[in-house]
């Protein structure tokens, strides 16, 4: 019986929270290749398509010093929500209308490892 | 005398009708033919990610929705880029001096139809109209904007600049140029697109604003106004 209840609570914790699941890193490249490139550039280091035509630079996400600064929850936010959700720029447009949070936590897993080898802050997470 | 005169008519109005109108296997199976392709022609079963990625042209299940038949028809025979980095933008991308560059040679330059085909096309394709629903819940309604003002929110405001150019030499590249849009685009589409961009394409590359019905009409009536500039010349 207390098996039963520990492993019910187990599962409401995983459904009720997508994002403790394990992030998956190689998802959020393909994502990354799809949806950021053309912004923040194959090479992730902010050079895209469209860097040339943005008044605001689009983040280096290679730089370790700059994105180690930064907690995945924040990550989370600036995705989700957009740059100005964390007081950047608005020409970083919020994704939440096209990924799902458990894709959004796959594209912070591929930042981590693109940026810091995939070390988390572990900060506000 | 008078029953053969219009038996002769009958025939003649039969014999002038256009491939579309007479219906058939020829004129179902020239979309299928001629488009399919680079473009779908039914909502994909599975709207994945790969077949967004590995799509080389615009979706076409409801080009009766989305684009002004005269302009289609008259875009078939003399096809103008649109999408200065194609389709799917990431597949089209090379290294430069100063970053990444449109690869231009990787870029598929749409087939020009001859008149008649493209008559046909653009029939045809105004049939395709699988999102009316979207459109039935849409009422442009224009708003009066200077063009200073509905720059500076296309640009600043709203961000669209990062990806679409409102003018030919301004803005990003990686989505349609805009500064034609009014004259390609049905006003509804329009507002609905940026409504909710996922409900026409699950796999968009758009991101949804989150607009009000007012903000929406103002980047249309932005639209408007530099389409039709745009379309006359200026």
């Amino acid at each position: 019986m207390r098996v039963r209840i520990i492993l019910g609570a187990v599962l409401a914790f995983i459904l009720a929270n997508p994002g403790a699941q394990a992030a998956d890193p190689d998802s959020g490249e393909a994502l990354y290749r799809a949806y950021c490139v053309q912004c923040h550039g194959r090479d992730g280091q902010g050079s895209g398509l469209n860097a040339a035509h943005l008044k605001v630079q689009p983040r280096n996400h290679t730089d370790r010093a700059e994105m180690s600064a930064r907690t995945d929850a924040e990550l989370f936010k600036a995705i989700k929500f957009g740059g100005q959700a964390v007081n950047k720029s608005n020409l970083m447009p919020n994704w939440g209308g096209n990924l799902s949070d458990s894709e959004i936590h796959d594209l912070v897993a591929f930042l981590r490892q693109l940026c810091c080898q995939g070390e988390s802050t572990g900060v506000g997470q | 005398m008078r029953s053969v005169l219009i038996g002769l008519a009958l025939a003649g109005a039969v014999s002038f009708q256009s491939p579309a109108l007479a219906g058939g296997g020829e004129a179902d199976g020239f979309l299928a033919e001629r488009c399919s392709t680079c473009h779908q022609l039914e909502p994909p079963a599975n709207p994945s990610l790969v077949v967004r990625t590995e799509r080389k042209g615009p979706p076409l299940f409801y080009a009766g929705n989305k684009f002004r038949r005269e302009w289609l028809e008259a875009w078939l025979q003399a096809p103008a880029r649109i999408r200065p980095a194609g389709d799917f933008p990431p597949a089209h991308i090379k290294n430069g001096e100063k970053g990444d560059e449109v690869d231009k040679a990787s870029l598929i330059d749409h087939p020009v139809l001859p008149p008649g085909e493209a008559a046909m096309a653009a029939e045809l394709l105004a049939g395709k109209t699988a999102n009316s629903v979207l459109i039935a819940a849409e009422a442009f309604e224009p708003v009066r904007i200077s063009k200073r003002m509905g720059e500076m929110d296309f640009v600043k405001f709203k961000g669209c600049a990062a990806c679409h150019k409102d003018t030919p030499k301004y803005g990003g590249v990686s989505g349609p140029e805009l500064y034609t849009a009014w004259q390609r685009l049905k006003p509804e589409f329009i507002t609905s697109y940026i409504r909710d961009p996922a409900a026409w394409e699950p796999r968009t590359l758009m991101p949804n604003l989150h607009l009000q019905t007012g903000a929406i009409n103002k980047l249309a009536s932005y639209l408007k106004l530099i389409g039709e500039k745009e379309g006359r010349g200026q």
